[in-house]
């Protein structure tokens, strides 16, 4: 089971944050302090996976953001690696060319997203259609459809930016 | 209008003062234009430090911040910034305003910096300037200002804060939508790292909203910022309650979605029981059925029982079966916590496992559609159900068995085949089925050739190119060297993983090297891998150092095989990693001369100073005969230390040098010189000021002979039954033990004092005992033994118990197990005494009379410690070892007792041919002692201590003190306490020993007085006993009145070895 999932950057902002066990907010400050210092330390050719207190940390660096999840000892550390990618694909996909400023400015989308792939700390939707046709589904109940989903999309601009390192 | 389209172009690499005259120009309009000063940033921009890079990544990095604020368009408006290659259209309302060439980094960020500050929007300043100092190589300039933006940002915030807020509470109701956006900016705020104490009314409110975006952000906010113990809980519940209940299946994916994110108590307590409708609910969207699964998945695992069994449990297993993937991936993860919890309830689920399993595995990658990720057939659900198949034994039917079977060598055959694609993402799925697959073979333990293969596929993931999977395959052979069928298989790659330990540049991977070779180490390679590691300690990550330490310990332990090594290793230790310290046991000259040499070394760690201070001290004549290692120069040695060292080991250094001057007399002075130095003899210290002065007068005034009785050297160390001499003792033949411990023994019983006097005589009748199973039970009654004398001995042999590890035995529980005889002795001592108290006013008689046991086994030195604790006790443990524990229980009745020996055998597999005799040395014991053997044991008699207290006033208690004061009546004895000085374990003790306790007799309360009678079958002996403690100096002065001369001498040595 997946106890946390932290979003931050080279400079150790928090982008977003998702607990699917429930700590203080002031244990989760910690938690966050003590792990961005810590990942933010290694070098880029180490081992993506650490030992951590009772857990085991994987963690992946997407352009300037790092994405890392908590995992219990039993769980599969390179198969949480693919479930960071996959939430990489599906921000990608739906923002068209994912940065880390979409995530910050669209934040309800990144965890809707996120809700719709993982729940409770587990895989719930392995397949990216899914995923997606659920958010669009979403996007269409959304009243007003006058704003647009992505600017980038309407000015015909998805190809920039990538932030996805393949 | 007050933007006329400006348009610039700066020719890219043409030149500096080019670049610097249009920038100038742009920003002179924009001055001119009025919209803010542009003095800062004059001053920021030193125009003439511009240089061209042309880098693609400057290009980027403008994209990536215009993308940025494009995005941003609906929170603010914003004139908008288009890329194209290098171009930089600023446009608002769809006017452009400026077009430039951008072909640097610094100047792009500057005019984007523009921009933002043209728009008003402060708040996003610091946002960008993140971002920008991380691109920008020469960013100090701007880091500078970030102080200032930050404070910028602040206040920003803090007014926004403040506007929401007012409008909260504001007269003019808020619409949906504008509480939507509201609760969305506080949301905004808060991720931005930003504390919130308000707006949750209003996102609980926006659950009521019939809009689905309106109720998902109230759910959002409150998934992310309401804790579960907060007071408006119970009104979101009840939204929850209403959403579940919705025809909408959106709104009820949304209640599921926000149960399972916060999972709390109290919602498990609400929503349990309605969740596994939803789940095994026919109609029931397949989305639904995935979030109920989930969710119900969180409840449980918050509170189990509220969560109740019944209908759906048995229906929830053909989930398994289900059409949609996604169904299936969820449902698995709710049963595996079901089947932890409950595994014979959910059998049924590994057959169906297994064949969903093997449709999986062989199908080929087009067939799951989107479920295959990178051309891995749907990995996600895979591992689950290996993960699922890890609660239960490999199964009994052949045929699911076999298909096991089929599937896991199907997923190691796939592991060898060409990868279908060169992406990570493909190796990385491919290959964390294949370890979910060897985990489960792990787990499963049956096949050796699936471990063996498992082993050798792990060993080519050693030498891979990638980290992480050279991790994990570290990992993964920790376990398969646990497994009999496979450690050696893992023993083969013993020299890859010694590479990684020196070669791996991460520390966590060497870190799960080192614990490699720690599981793949036996007799066979221990010296190697422990040389290794050692020499990896030298230079290992102090992090891991603690540990690493502990490992190395504990296989030189294990796999000692002589000493010298493992003294070398454990010095090795020492010297390498100070801070853990071994208490095992030092091999004298080899010691003395190794830590002569580990002290030489400039550096050494204290701990080290205190081995080397003791061992010198102790065994430094051992060398002195070598002129490099000469008296004076291991006395200069240890001193040259002694000031870098703390208080308890200059002390310890002390003791060492007063040994010195016993074993040195001609470095006497020397050492003088040192003690009376001011430094140590009016040191603050009281410890090292006493042991100076004390060592000083020792020194100065002792003669020779004084001082070695004094210092002598320690005796050899008592053998203790730590692991390494078990481990040892494991390897040499019982009988050889045996014989040693008898010849011990031997030398024990004189000094446990003799038998004289006439004793009763009794039958000896003694029946070999023998048992299997659980235990033997061997009874002694020793009866009516008479005495007129202080005390008796007897010493009785129980022999022929304790079964020599006979490896040849076969296996646990089949064969029996070949006794070699191994001799358990056991002496008992019984002292009696009669009593002068008969004729006390209270006529109270007490008895008193002691039992005295030792006993020895199978190479344990059973020496007076064991038999002394029966002196104050009736019950206890005699001998323990890893085979056999024997245990007595006596009890006495006047002048008879009886004393029951236990054997109880602690292996799984029952002791054949037990037998145990009776030994008695002497005849003249045989004679005193009656000694009858029952039957189902053997008895032994002997006389007997039962404690009836003698109450006795102060007046009575010192008449019958003077009246047996006669000089051979009296024994007084000084002595050092044994034990921490406990008024009330004391009292235990005397108490158990047979005397009773009387108070207020004495005028000083601390001290102890009492009466006690000895009973034998000739009569009673009377005693009375004083004990004084004095706490300061930790001594007793026991004196001991009886009526029998004799009797008190002997009362008093037992209760000396007491207290």
């Amino acid at each position: 089971m997946i106890h946390f999932m932290l979003l931050f950057s080279r400079q150790g902002k928090l982008r977003l944050q998702k607990w699917y066990i429930s700590q203080t907010d002031k244990a989760k400050k910690k938690i966050t302090r003590d792990l961005v210092t810590l990942i933010l330390a290694r070098k880029p050719k180490m081992c993506s996976f650490l030992e951590w207190k009772e857990l085991k940390i994987v963690y992946k660096r997407y352009a300037s953001l790092y994405f890392c999840c908590a995992i219990e000892q039993q769980d599969n550390e390179l198969l949480c690696l693919e479930v960071i990618h996959r939430y990489v694909e599906l921000l990608d996909k739906y923002f068209g060319s994912v940065c880390e400023l979409d995530i910050i400015f669209n934040f309800e989308k990144a965890y809707f997203m996120l809700d719709e792939f993982i729940l409770g700390g587990e895989v719930q939707e392995t397949s990216k259609k899914n995923v997606l046709k659920a958010i669009a589904a979403q996007d269409l109940l959304q009243e007003d459809n006058n704003e647009p989903k992505s600017v980038l999309e309407d000015l015909g601009l998805a190809n920039i930016a990538s932030a996805l390192s393949s | 209008v007050l933007f006329a389209p400006l348009t610039f172009v700066l020719p890219p690499p043409a030149n500096a003062k080019q670049h610097a005259s249009a920038f100038q120009f742009f920003f002179g309009k924009l001055q001119h234009i009025g919209q803010f000063s542009l003095e800062t940033f004059a001053n920021q921009l030193s125009l003439a430090k511009v240089e061209h890079h042309g880098s693609a990544g400057a290009v980027r990095t403008s994209r990536l911040l215009v993308a940025a604020l494009l995005l941003n368009r609906r929170l603010c408006s914003f004139p908008i910034v288009i890329i194209e290659g290098v171009l930089i259209f600023v446009i608002v309302s769809n006017i452009v305003v400026a077009e430039i060439v951008v072909a640097d980094d610094e100047m792009s960020q500057l005019i984007l910096l523009l921009l933002v500050f043209w728009s008003g929007l402060h708040s996003l300043i610091s946002l960008l300037l993140l971002l920008l100092t991380a691109r920008s190589s020469g960013s100090k300039r701007l880091s500078a200002n970030m102080g200032k933006s930050k404070e910028a940002e602040e206040k920003r915030i803090n007014k926004e804060l403040a506007n929401i807020r007012s409008k909260f509470k504001g007269d003019k109701a808020l619409d949906g939508y504008q509480k939507k956006k509201y609760v969305c900016k506080l949301l905004f705020i808060f991720l931005l790292g930003n504390d919130i104490d308000f707006g949750h009314m209003e996102a609980v409110n926006l659950l009521n909203s019939n809009k689905y975006t309106e109720k998902q952000i109230g759910y959002l906010f409150i998934s992310v910022l309401i804790s579960e113990n907060n007071e408006l809980m119970r009104l979101v519940q009840q939204n929850l309650k209403n959403d579940l209940a919705s025809r909408n299946p959106v709104h009820v994916n949304l209640a599921l979605e926000c149960i399972a994110n916060i999972g709390s108590k109290e919602m498990a307590e609400m929503f349990a029981p309605e969740i596994p409708k939803l789940l095994v609910m026919g109609d029931a969207g397949d989305t639904v059925k995935q979030s109920a699964a989930l969710c119900l998945l969180k409840l449980f695992r918050t509170a189990p029982e509220m969560v109740p069994m019944g209908d759906w449990t048995s229906r929830v297993i053909h989930l398994l079966n289900d059409q949609h993937m996604g169904v299936v991936t969820a449902a698995v993860s709710l049963i595996e916590a079901l089947v932890k919890r409950n595994p014979d309830d959910f059998k049924g689920c590994v057959s169906l496992s297994i064949s969903r399993l093997a449709r999986i595995v062989t199908s080929s990658y087009t067939d799951l559609q989107d479920y295959t990720y990178y051309f891995v057939p749907a990995p996600w659900l895979s591992v689950k159900l290996l993960r699922l198949l890890q609660n239960y034994p490999p199964p009994e039917d052949t045929t699911v068995r076999n298909r096991l079977a089929e599937c896991l060598e199907t997923i190691l055959n796939k592991a060898v085949e060409p990868p279908k694609s060169k992406k990570v993402q493909h190796s990385n799925a491919k290959n964390a089925v294949l370890f979910e697959a060897i985990s489960l073979i792990i787990h499963m333990d049956s096949d050796p050739s699936l471990l063996v293969r498992a082993c050798s596929q792990l060993g080519q993931f050693l030498s891979n190119r990638e980290t992480n999977l050279r991790y994990l395959a570290l990992e993964s052979m920790c376990l398969l060297a646990t497994s009999e069928f496979s450690h050696d298989a893992v023993k083969r790659h013993q020299e890859t993983v010694v590479t990684a330990l020196k070669s791996e540049r991460d520390v966590s991977v060497r870190q799960r090297a080192v614990d490699l070779l720690y599981a793949m180490c036996d007799r066979s390679n221990a010296e190697e891998i422990v040389g290794e590691m050692l020499t990896y300690l030298e230079t290992a990550d102090y992090s891991i150092r603690g540990e690493l330490v502990l490992k190395i310990a504990i296989l030189a332990e294990k796999y000692a095989s002589d000493y010298t090594w493992y003294v070398d290793t454990i010095l090795n230790l020492i010297r390498l990693a100070g801070d853990f310290v071994s208490e095992e046991v030092w091999y004298r000259a080899y010691a003395a001369k190794t830590v002569f040499e580990a002290l030489e070394a400039p550096a050494c760690h204290e701990n080290m100073v205190k081995v080397g201070g003791y061992i010198l001290g102790e065994f430094g004549n051992l060398i002195a005969g070598d002129a490099r290692s000469s008296p004076s120069t291991q006395f200069q040695l240890l001193h040259g230390k002694f000031h870098l060292c703390s208080p308890p080991t200059r002390a310890l250094l002390l003791s060492a040098y007063i040994k010195l001057v016993n074993l040195f007399p001609e470095i006497r002075e020397d050492i003088i010189a040192v003690l009376e130095s001011d430094a140590n003899l009016r040191n603050s210290n009281v410890e090292i000021q006493q042991r100076a002065s004390e060592y000083l007068s020792l020194a100065r005034n002792s003669t020779q002979d004084v001082l070695a009785t004094v210092l002598e050297e320690m005796p050899p160390f008592p053998e203790r039954e730590s692991s390494i001499l078990a481990q040892l003792r494991k390897k040499k033949p019982a009988v050889e033990d045996a014989i040693r411990v008898r010849g011990e023994k031997q030398q024990q019983r004189p000094a446990s004092g003799a038998a004289d006097g006439a004793a009763a005589s009794a039958p000896i009748a003694a029946t070999p005992a023998s048992g299997g199973g659980g235990g033997v039970k061997l009874q002694g009654d020793i009866a009516g033994a008479e005495s007129n004398t202080d005390s008796d001995l007897l010493g009785l042999d129980f022999g022929g118990s304790a079964p020599a590890a006979a490896a040849g035995g076969g296996g646990a529980g089949g064969g029996s197990v070949d006794l070699l005889s191994s001799i358990l002795d056991v002496g008992v001592s019984s002292s009696s005494s009669s009593s002068a108290a008969p004729s006390a006013a209270s006529g109270a008689s007490a008895q008193r009379k002691t039992v005295v046991v030792g006993a020895g086994a199978s190479g344990s030195i059973v020496g007076e410690e064991n038999w002394h604790k029966f002196v104050c006790k009736n019950s206890g443990v005699l001998y323990e070892n890893d085979i056999l524990q024997v245990g007595v229980k006596c009890d006495y009745q006047q002048s008879s007792g009886r004393i029951v020996v236990y054997y109880g055998n602690k292996t799984p597999a029952p002791l054949a041919q037990f037998a145990s005799v009776i030994n008695l040395p002497d005849s003249s014991l045989t004679n005193q002692l009656g000694i009858q053997v029952k039957p189902v044991g053997d008895r032994v008699g002997a006389s007997e201590q039962v404690n009836e207290s003698s109450e006795m006033d102060s007046a009575t208690f010192f008449q019958h003190w003077k009246q047996l004061s006669q000089p051979e009546q009296e024994c007084q004895k000084i002595f050092q306490a044994k034990f921490p000085m406990d008024a009330e374990t004391t009292k235990t003790k005397i108490l158990g020993f047979g005397f009773s306790l009387l108070s207020n007799i004495d005028s000083n309360p601390a001290n102890f007085v009492g009466a006690g009678i000895v009973q034998t079958k000739s009569g009673n002996i009377g005693s009375l006993f004083r004990l004084e403690p004095n706490q300061q100096a930790q001594m007793y002065r026991l004196t001991v009145h009886s009526i029998k001369p004799g009797v008190s001498k002997r009362l008093c040595e037992l209760l000396e070895t007491q207290i």
